[in-house]
């Protein structure tokens, strides 16, 4: 039985930050601090948050958004150099199924007294695999919405 | 700035200029009824079958369809709602990293800010 189907991509997202790298690595390594900006915000209820920040330690969140169902992620810490590098793999479930596994790198590069934060996600997505016939109906949707959206870019 | 939304958007680029071209469009059509072979998609249309070959792999590269080679033959199929899920779930998670990171930062401002107070305090006095 196949159930699950995968897809990849990976982002980059960069941010400069006016405090130095080590006060920036404090927000990573620090379990109250990295909770505040990491786990908590936007409607989510967190129902638990626990950060072993060392080589081999885990970080652990469950959470739900509004009354939706519970998701979860699981960090793995695989490298650690203060205030330079942070690379972690975390595995995030929707509904008790896998959602994704990622590789994340964080890389902090100093300049002048401010930081250079570049984080980098290499994901792996999973999908339900639905019905063939299910399948073709999404099709023709969304050809008929692309389609739809390339006259109004051909017109405009 | 203006990277991340570029790099956001590349990927549904790629899916509107595959899709931009009426011999794809008709390839698409024809794969909405089921899997077909490189040649199978030729028939149809009056075109050399690496012409063929070249709109099938713009579909690819795009991710619109999936090729797989068995023996000599090159199977293609259709992959809108994986393609539809992926993009939706990538620019998601992009997202809420771009948030988490505002938060990271509206922190550190706040440590500065508490740092910054007492001193001013004494200061004063």
């Amino acid at each position: 039985m196949k159930d699950l189907e995968a897809s990849h991509d990976q982002f980059t997202i960069e941010r400069r930050y006016r405090q130095s790298p080590e006060r920036v690595f404090a927000a990573w390594a620090d379990p109250a601090k990295k909770r505040r900006w990491f786990a908590e915000g936007e409607g989510f209820i967190l129902d638990s948050y626990d950060l072993d920040f060392r080589v081999g330690g885990i970080e652990r969140s469950r959470f739900r958004f509004g009354d939706g169902p519970p998701m979860t992620t699981d960090t793995f810490f695989h490298a650690i150099e203060p205030n330079w590098l942070i690379v972690c793999s975390y595995a995030m479930t929707l509904d008790r199924v896998l959602f994704s596994v990622s590789l994340a790198t964080v890389q902090l590069k100093q300049e002048r007294r401010a930081t250079l934060l570049r984080y980098t996600e290499q994901a792996a997505f999973f999908g339900r695999v639905d019905g063939i016939e299910s399948r073709r109906r999404g099709c023709a949707e969304l050809l008929e919405k692309l389609g739809a959206e390339i006259e109004r870019e051909e017109r405009s | 700035m203006l990277k991340p939304m570029l790099e956001r958007s590349s990927a549904l680029d790629k899916v509107f200029a595959a899709l931009g071209d009426p011999a794809r469009r008709a390839i698409i059509d024809q794969l909405s009824r089921g899997p077909a072979s490189v040649s199978e998609l030729a028939m149809p249309f009056s075109m050399t079958l690496a012409a063929v070959v070249q709109h099938v792999q713009v579909l690819e590269r795009s991710g619109v369809i999936s090729t797989a080679k068995v023996g000599r033959v090159r199977t293609c199929r259709l992959r809108p709602q994986g393609l539809a899920a992926a993009e939706r779930w990538i620019a998601q998670r992009r997202t809420s990293w771009e948030r988490r990171f505002d938060r990271l930062g509206a922190l550190l401002d706040a440590e500065d800010e508490a740092a910054a107070s007492p001193r001013r305090r004494r200061s004063k006095r």
